[in-house]
């Protein structure tokens, strides 16, 4: 297989995963959004500005899958927030590099937020810079680093990017 | 316009003698009383936060920051001292600086290039002289007498303050003995490592994230993560410090094993808090004893809009800016010490998922602020009624008490006349 069938079966596998994810946030049962992630998965959330700073802290710093389920359980169970949705549009990704099993890739996205009927606004842009493992015919978050392009956060962020 | 629409559209009354214990919807929404703001609170005797220390380690070095609404630069200065002034040039008023920090010999305006030194002081004007001796400044123009203001600069424990009244108290008299030692608790004698700058936009005025930060009645009802997983109940050991004027307090709690038969209290309330909710990964709560003491939760609040937060391990900085009447920016430093061990700063950075526009147990801040100014459009003229724990502002040892949010009023009301 010449290096660039290889890079094109990958970026469309990460396609296909990326668009169950935010399937899964957007429209799908959210309980399954860990379940994109290996068990000692790192995800956080942080501004460019910070991500360039190379600030330490995030907006959601989680280093476990049960992390993950936790941060649901809680949105689901404990906190208040509005009723709200999010709609999420990627660019198709952009592998950077193939080690192994495992694969580096950067992916923007664009969400909307949509709280109970009211109008839809432009919540978050930003890109993912992740780390995959792919394991036979689908592959998994080892890290998600969700870079947000602004340092500004409309009332409040629950459910995840 | 008629003489009675002139007279409905004045400012009416505060309607209460007492001072705090009714708070009316119109001081959150009326556009002269942010005009009454600008002038007597954040041009005012009072101090505002401004920058940590450790952001100007340099001669050079700058933060761009605001006082109210006030565009401000904050530099370390060619003597090494610090200084502050308005982020706006002598000349027609462009903004200085136009990035957020940095390090600069000058600040020179873009526009027509005037130039300012890192103490403010107007120091050099372009073309001055004109070319060819045509054109050039006016005769007798004195640099001296033009410039951004400047502001009167104070530093405890590594908190940068400022205040645009030469005649303000001294920053150690304004905070009180109690309130600087308590500051000092959580950053006396080490240097802090800012771990992460966020800026959360809420859909309210200022004063309501205010009231929220004073509100220590709400904690354990508002926010159910904290009571469920036991960080903090109002059954549990604690109390409130009132300052003596009312405007500054902290909030305080402590683990007290003695208090567990106090835990049926929830269930006897029907208030939501009380469930069942498990976490899967506990290490979200580990913590480390940082302070000497048993104090897991101490929320602190410089009058009128700074707030220095500890939540366990996790310390942040919090600066409550008005943008517009119906807007505020609420400005987060999470913080580190340079001494921290690896693992130590590994529970700092999982307890911020606690903090933040996206914390555990500080989400709903975010929005209730917002839930109050919707509810209340229709309502100028009623008053919010303040009388948990009595109607007085004083310090005491319970925490089911509106006293720090009628402190904040009483002061609010004697600083701007309202």
């Amino acid at each position: 297989m010449s290096d660039l069938t290889k890079l094109r079966d990958l970026t469309s596998l990460i396609a296909m995963v990326q668009g169950r994810y935010v399937h899964t946030i957007d429209d799908g049962d959210c309980h399954e959004w860990p379940e994109f992630f290996v068990d000692d998965c790192f995800y956080k959330i942080i501004s460019a500005d910070n991500y360039a700073r190379n600030m330490e802290a995030g907006l959601m710093w989680m280093d476990s899958k049960a992390m993950l389920r936790d941060r649901i359980l809680s949105l689901l169970e404990a906190n208040v927030y509005e009723r709200h949705s999010y709609r999420h549009i990627l660019g198709q990704p952009f592998i950077t590099s193939v080690e192994g099993d495992e694969l580096e890739s950067e992916t923007s996205f664009m969400v909307a937020r949509i709280t109970r009927e009211g109008p839809t606004d432009l919540f978050a842009t930003g890109r993912y810079i992740d780390r995959y493992r792919v394991i036979g015919d689908d592959a998994k978050i080892i890290t998600r680093i969700v870079v947000l392009d602004s340092s500004h956060i409309d009332t409040l962020l629950g459910f995840p990017l | 316009m008629n003489a009675s629409e002139k007279i409905s559209q004045a400012r009416p009354e505060w309607p209460a003698k007492d001072g705090a214990s009714l708070v009316p919807y119109w001081v959150f929404q009326r556009e002269d009383v942010a005009e009454v703001e600008r002038e007597k609170l954040f041009n005012g005797p009072i101090w505002n936060f401004l920058t940590l220390e450790v952001e100007l380690e340099n001669v050079g070095d700058f933060v761009a920051v605001h006082v109210g609404e006030t565009p401000v630069i904050v530099t370390r200065g060619e003597n090494g001292e610090l200084n502050a002034f308005e982020n706006r040039c002598a000349h027609r008023g462009s903004l200085l600086a136009l990035e957020d920090r940095g390090n600069v010999k000058d600040f020179t305006c873009v526009y027509h290039a005037w130039r300012h030194s890192l103490e403010g002081d107007l120091v050099g004007i372009a073309f001055k002289r004109g070319i060819k001796k045509k054109g050039g400044i006016a005769d007798g123009f004195d640099m001296s007498k033009h410039g951004p203001r400047k502001m009167r600069v104070e530093v405890h424990e590594g908190l940068v303050f400022g205040s645009f009244d030469p005649n303000v108290e001294n920053l150690k008299d304004y905070l009180g003995e109690e309130i600087a030692q308590r500051i000092t608790r959580v950053l006396g004698g080490r240097k802090p490592v800012i771990l992460g700058n966020y800026i959360q936009v809420l859909p309210n005025n200022w004063k309501l994230y205010v009231e929220n930060t004073k509100d220590s009645y709400h904690a354990s009802i508002l926010h159910t993560f904290f009571t469920t997983f036991e960080l903090n109940k109002l059954s549990q050991k604690g109390g409130i410090l009132v300052s003596e004027k009312g405007g500054h307090h902290a909030s305080y709690s402590s683990v007290d094993p003695a208090e567990e038969n106090g835990k049926d209290t929830y269930k006897q309330q029907k208030i939501r808090s009380d469930s069942d909710l498990s976490l899967s990964d506990m290490t979200l709560l580990e913590n480390f004893r940082e302070f000497g003491d048993d104090t897991t939760l101490q929320i602190l609040s410089v009058f009128p809009n700074f707030v220095l937060q500890q939540i366990q391990n996790s310390i942040a900085v919090r600066t409550i800016l008005p943008n517009g009447t119906d807007s505020m920016h609420l400005k987060w430093t999470y913080v580190g010490f340079e001494e921290d061990t690896p693992k130590q700063r590994k529970i700092r950075l999982k307890q911020s998922n606690l903090i933040g526009p996206g914390g555990y147990v500080s989400m709903e801040d975010g929005c209730i602020g917002g839930f109050v100014r919707r509810g209340t459009v229709g309502a100028p003229d009623d008053s919010a009624v303040l009388a948990m724990g009595g109607y007085d502002i004083k310090t005491s040892d319970d925490r089911i008490t509106e006293a720090a949010i009628r402190g904040f009023w009483t002061e609010y009301r004697a600083k701007t006349g309202l």
